[in-house]
């Protein structure tokens, strides 16, 4: 099947909702890229190109939201929840203001524009601030069902998407379910758990193949809700496979990695090892080259997930 | 409504003003703090609106066709808590829980917890583009609401305020009137000495604005001027009011040391003898123009 980013079916989504009368878009000069620009040809009276101008677009979301409109802002996530930080969160989230706020072109995987776009902090940015939504998901697929369920519910979240274009994952497997804000059980295993978010799902997929021949069986949680994190599933997980392996294409301080620790060490201590960006930043690069060398692909997720069943046996 | 505004009006309008004034002086003094400089100088704009321009219904907040007001300097809420309960919109005795840990009537303008607020501010800057985002709403509902905005003259200095004010200009939102409290000072100092805005009408009006000045303390002329802003069309109205920072109590006019401070109990016997000297003037004077 094609490979499809997230922000495509996502500009796809939106226009297939868009009938919606108090859905009401913004971009910042990226309508081309955050894949807005269907929308916008179809319903250009609620479609708003602000220039290149990030914290007055959320300011704006929240005036339009504050009138009873269901308004997404759309940019890079370097410059949704990097450079409009504070307006999302004293403009939109402390009101508890009904905007979805894009982040598309999040991760190492914008490939060649290197380090400056590549927002790796959106996670544990957006995850700081009290109340907020935090959605990332893995696929064509999935983004599509997330972004009708956003558009549904009333209050602020922020949704984190990729350029790359990405495996078809989530539509191929029988037993997928998706409920959200649930995390999907992917696969059944009980020696090690890998709870994994964007694209990194199908990453953790194929580690759950070379896993099995090795005769590793993991469960496979894909979640893309990260906040609020369905703590169940990730503490059923911790108590039946004993060890887990997070995986997350974003800083590996705040982001999943961190959000499934805590919820662990709090219920349930098992080991955690986490499979993201070491605290760096990035740079310019073929996507897939940057996953190798930032160490956050298929076989790293395999090397983590033979030490984590060590320290458990330890 | 309408271009009328006898002499009544406006000594009831300054009547208004003089009450906010007290109550203001009342809530930071009770709370221990707040922002008395830059309330005193909103006293009469903020009058003329909530009592003689703005559309809107006490019993109903959340009125879909209300004007709306955005306090974009968010932290001058005892001059806006004041009007609003003076206006009805909730008692004047629940002004006693201003910035009480108890309460949910915080230092900054809360549109969660306090009737009448129609958007929550205090980050410098931000106000003043959810008015353009309400104001763009307004246009796409075809609803004739008007949206104000009242900004800080140190505010202006950031750059937020321009991208919202380029937005409005190209949007042509003539459903929106900025009102910028031009009172000079800012925490550290004169807007001057700090960081000049100025020219600010000249500023405005390259973003494609009308632009009216006016005595922010001479009701009529605030008055004229809101009016004057309603029969502009196809552009945003911003009005330069000219204000004096701490206005109505001598030790406090153009005096940064009052941007944040409150008053002891020496200062606020003081202040409060010449707010209630004041008020009791405006009421002679409303009663002579009954």
């Amino acid at each position: 099947m094609n490979k499809i980013s997230t922000r495509s079916a996502y500009g796809e989504a939106l226009a297939e909702i868009g009938s919606d009368e108090r859905i009401v878009v913004l971009d910042a000069d990226l309508q081309c890229c955050t894949r807005t620009e269907k929308f916008a040809a179809l319903y250009p009276d609620r479609a708003f190109n602000v220039g290149i101008a990030e914290a007055n677009m959320v300011g704006m979301a929240a005036g339009l939201a504050a009138c009873g409109k269901t308004v997404f802002v759309n940019s890079f996530a370097m410059f949704t929840a990097g450079r409009a930080f504070e307006q999302i969160r004293n403009s939109l989230a402390y009101p508890q203001l009904n905007v979805k706020v894009i982040g598309t072109h999040a991760g190492v995987t914008v490939g060649k524009d290197g380090a400056t776009h590549q927002c790796l902090e959106d996670l544990a940015a957006m995850r700081a601030i009290p109340g907020m939504t935090v959605l990332s998901p893995c696929d064509a697929n999935e983004t599509k069902l997330v972004t009708r369920a956003i558009a549904q519910f009333d209050g602020p979240c922020f949704m984190r998407l990729g350029r790359l274009e990405v495996d078809q994952c989530t539509n191929l497997l029988p037993g997928y379910k998706f409920v959200f804000g649930k995390a999907a059980q992917l696969t059944d295993g009980d020696d090690v758990a890998v709870i994994a978010t964007g694209l990194m799902v199908q990453e953790a997929m194929k580690a759950e193949a070379i896993l099995r021949e090795q005769g590793i069986r993991a469960t496979v949680l894909d979640i893309h809700c990260v906040k609020p994190l369905d703590t169940e599933a990730v503490l059923a997980a911790a108590r039946r496979c004993g060890c887990i392996v997070t995986a997350e294409e974003a800083n590996i301080l705040g982001g999943l990695g961190s959000a499934v620790a805590e919820t662990v060490c709090e219920a349930c201590p098992v080991p955690v090892l986490r499979v993201g960006i070491r605290d760096e930043f990035g740079r310019s690069g073929d996507p897939l080259a940057l996953m190798e060398l930032y160490h956050i692909t298929a076989s790293d997720i395999v090397e983590k997930a033979k030490a984590a069943v060590e320290m458990k046996r330890a | 409504m309408g271009n009328a505004f006898s002499d009544r009006d406006a000594a009831q309008a300054k009547l208004a003003a003089a009450r906010i004034r007290r109550s203001a002086l009342e809530m930071v003094y009770r709370a221990t703090s707040g922002h008395l400089g830059g309330s005193f100088s909103l006293c009469e704009i903020l009058s003329v609106l909530y009592f003689y321009e703005l559309r809107i219904d006490p019993v109903r907040p959340d009125w879909p066709d209300r004007d709306r007001l955005v306090l974009s300097k968010g932290h001058c809420t005892p001059a806006l808590y004041s009007a609003l309960a003076l206006r009805g919109f909730f008692p004047v005795e629940d002004l006693s829980q201003f910035r009480d840990i108890r309460y949910h009537m915080s230092g900054h303008a809360e549109m969660r917890h306090v009737r009448g607020v129609d958007m929550s501010t205090g980050s410098l800057g931000q106000g003043i583009s959810a008015a353009v985002g309400m104001a763009l709403a307004g246009k796409l509902d075809k609803k004739d609401y008007r949206v104000y905005a009242i900004l800080g003259d140190g505010e202006i200095q950031e750059g937020q305020v321009w991208e919202a004010a380029m937005a409005a200009g190209n949007f042509g939102l003539d459903n929106l009137c900025a009102v910028v409290d031009n009172n000079n000072i800012q925490i550290d100092g004169t807007i001057e000495e700090i960081m000049s805005p100025y020219p600010i009408d000249k500023k405005f009006e390259d973003f494609g604005w009308n632009v009216l000045c006016c005595d922010g303390h001479d009701v009529k002329a605030v008055h004229a001027a809101l009016e004057a802003a309603k029969t502009c069309a196809g552009k945003p109205t911003v009005i330069v009011a000219k204000t004096v920072k701490g206005k109505g109590v001598s030790f406090m006019e153009n005096d940064c040391a009052w941007h944040g401070n409150d008053p002891d109990a020496a200062q606020y016997a003081l202040a409060a003898a010449e707010l209630d000297a004041a008020l009791a003037a405006c009421e002679k004077e409303a009663e002579r123009c009954e």
